[in-house]
């Protein structure tokens, strides 16, 4: 295992995130505000509460997932592509490195920012609502594998991406919807049972769900189920780096 | 002598003989191990084009080879293939006696590329990018290291700006910089010197020669001819997909090399005369000159025989010039007529 390689990626990689710290920490904590001042203080005023947690509160575990998903998806693509993009990624493949320390560097480092965006998200929110949280640990944990997960997830798309908008697509078209009919601003118990279960088969309905629960101890999904899921789906993205690397798909001619 | 006979006669041969054997076996191993090898290397790309047709090429450790070739002749395809960013088709190639795909951390921790294009990450500064490269080899921070690098290169003014801020002659420097900074021991330049001033170029070759004095193998591609004349050791001739030729460049030069004589006359003639019409000379009527040309290594040049000939045919001699074909009118006949 080449040490030094990873490091050179991951503090590389960190270097771009804290050199542009503004940037990339304003726009998810402006619009986490704002959904905090429209759904929590506007809206969630008149609804009462969700499953005995404020609907301001409730709505934190899922605001927060939307960022994860969204950051670590657009961090880790962006990351791998751009190298990939103005050629320069020639020196990995040169390298005596093999994608295990590429991907460790490129995703580490894409699964460090996304993480810290989150925890930032969920200091903006102790500004706007009171809340406990129930298993900080879990908490922490789920926030993590999320960020990882997602990363890694987000490495695929970028490598497989041809060009900025496929880069842009999968972002946009699959995960902002899934995130939103997640049941990010709504328990899934509140819907009619036809929908019910076609929520079923959105995965990220799980996330939130697990992620609810280290907050405030209520979830739509066995925690146990939650973290089945997002199991698997890290090994599905393990699996399917391994593949792309090992046959070389979309990498060598 | 396969290994298995070498192996039973070192059995049946007294001790300090088989001895003796082991000296030799390892000896063979030191001095005759290239440090490139290429076995029978072919690549077809997925668009079905073959762009390598069965290359063998062994390079020793510490020369400098010249690949010389047209435009689209596989150059670059051949030194992607050896540095892990091509998969070959068919075929082998071992780098200080590691296989390029089997043992590829082996062999990639000794090989430094500079590829063909510029590809830089813009807003990274010349310090970092290198630092950066060092690290992806596995090599822990060497700032002395990296300083004499920057210096010898002629980028020690900019080593805090950013790439972007660099000029493209600087950004191949650059280039050059960072293939250099893990000390590679076989050092791939894909044509180094294009966009480079011609003061530049001759700093260039200088560097080269230092890393050859310090054992570096290096293997260049380049359009200039008279860069390959000016350091090469030795030519290579890569025409669609094939290596046409690998020489000791004077040895080509001597071989392939044409010489010729200008005989300037005093006075202009008609037609050149029947008694010299076996030497095969041309007229010039601008310049009132005859050239001869002669194989260089020919056993018999005949130069004796066509000046008493020309004595005889009363012809009078004003001055005569001798010169000797380049490099590239070498290669210019080589691409040209296969
Ligand atoms: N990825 C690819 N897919 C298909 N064909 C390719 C690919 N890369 C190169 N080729 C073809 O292979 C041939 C050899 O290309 P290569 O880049 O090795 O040439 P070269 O000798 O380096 O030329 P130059 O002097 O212009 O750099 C060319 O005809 C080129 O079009
Ligand atoms: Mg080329």
């Amino acid at each position: 295992m080449n040490f030094y390689a990873i490091k050179s990626i991951y503090s590389f990689e960190m270097a771009r995130f804290f050199r542009t710290l503004a940037q990339s920490l304003i726009s998810p904590v402006l619009s986490t505000s704002l959904y905090f001042i429209v759904f929590g203080a506007a809206i969630g005023s008149r609804i009462e509460e969700v499953d005995g947690v404020s609907y301001g509160a409730f709505i934190i575990p899922g605001l927060i997932m939307l960022s994860l998903l969204t950051q670590s998806i657009s961090n880790a693509s962006f990351g791998i592509y751009f190298p990939k993009f103005i050629g320069s990624i020639y020196e990995l493949h040169t390298a005596p490195v093999s994608y295990v320390e590429i991907v460790l560097g490129y995703v580490g480092a894409a699964a460090s920012k996304s993480a810290l965006i989150g925890l930032v998200i969920l200091g903006t929110a102790t500004f706007f609502v009171d809340f406990t949280i129930l298993h900080p640990v879990a908490m922490l944990a789920f926030l993590l594998l999320t960020s990882v997960t997602f990363s890694l997830f987000g490495f695929i798309i970028g490598i497989w991406s041809k060009n900025f908008e496929q880069l842009q697509m999968v972002p946009l078209l699959v995960i902002t919807p899934l995130v939103f009919l997640g049941g990010s601003f709504y328990s899934v118990s509140m819907l009619p049972p036809f929908w019910q279960t076609v929520t079923m088969f959105n995965p990220v309905v799980y996330l939130i769900s697990g992620f609810r629960w280290a907050f405030f101890g209520t979830a739509d999904v066995n925690i146990g189920l939650s973290l089945t899921m997002i199991t698997v789906f890290m090994l599905l993205c393990l699996g399917l780096i391994g593949w792309t690397y090992k046959t070389g798909y979309k990498i060598k001619s | 002598m396969t290994t298995t006979t070498a192996f039973v006669d070192r059995v049946r041969r007294p001790a300090h003989l088989a001895v003796a054997d082991l000296f030799i076996s390892f000896f063979e191993k030191t001095i005759m191990a290239a440090i490139l090898s290429i076995q029978n290397l072919s690549k077809q790309y997925d668009s079905g084009f073959q762009a390598l047709k069965n290359v063998n090429l062994e390079i020793e450790e510490g020369e400098i080879l010249a690949l010389l070739g047209p435009n689209g002749a596989g150059k670059t395809t051949l030194i992607s293939i050896i540095c892990g960013l091509v998969n070959a088709t068919s075929g082998t190639a071992t780098v200080g006696g590691f296989d390029v795909v089997d043992e590829f951390r082996k062999a990639r921790s000794l090989i430094g590329l500079v590829p063909q294009e510029i590809s830089l990450e813009p807003f990274q500064t010349v310090t970092n990018a290198l630092h950066f490269s060092r690290g992806l080899f596995g090599k822990g921070r060497d700032p002395a290291l990296i300083e004499d690098i920057l210096k010898k290169l002629s980028l020690w003014d900019k080593r805090d700006s950013k790439v972007v801020e660099l000029s493209g002659g600087m950004k191949r420097r650059v280039l050059i910089a960072k293939a250099l900074c893990h000390e590679p021991r076989v050092l791939f330049l894909d044509e180094p010197t294009a966009g480079v001033d011609v003061e530049l170029r001759k700093e260039m070759w200088e560097v080269v020669r230092q890393l050859k004095a310090d054992g570096v193998t290096i293997i260049l591609t380049t359009h200039y001819i008279e860069e390959a004349e000016a350091i090469a050791d030795r030519i290579g001739v890569i025409r669609s997909g094939e290596l046409l030729l690998v020489e000791d460049k004077d040895l080509l030069m001597r071989r392939m090399g044409q010489r010729q004589i200008r005989i300037e006359l005093m006075q202009p003639i008609d037609r050149i005369p029947d008694a010299l019409a076996s030497y095969n000379l041309e007229y010039s009527e601008e310049d009132q000159s005859l050239t001869y040309s002669y194989e260089a290594n020919g056993e018999r040049t005949g130069i004796t025989a066509l000046f008493s000939d020309l004595g005889k045919a009363g012809l009078i001699l004003r001055d005569v010039e001798t010169r000797q074909s380049s490099l590239e009118d070498i290669f210019v006949g080589l691409v040209e007529d296969k």
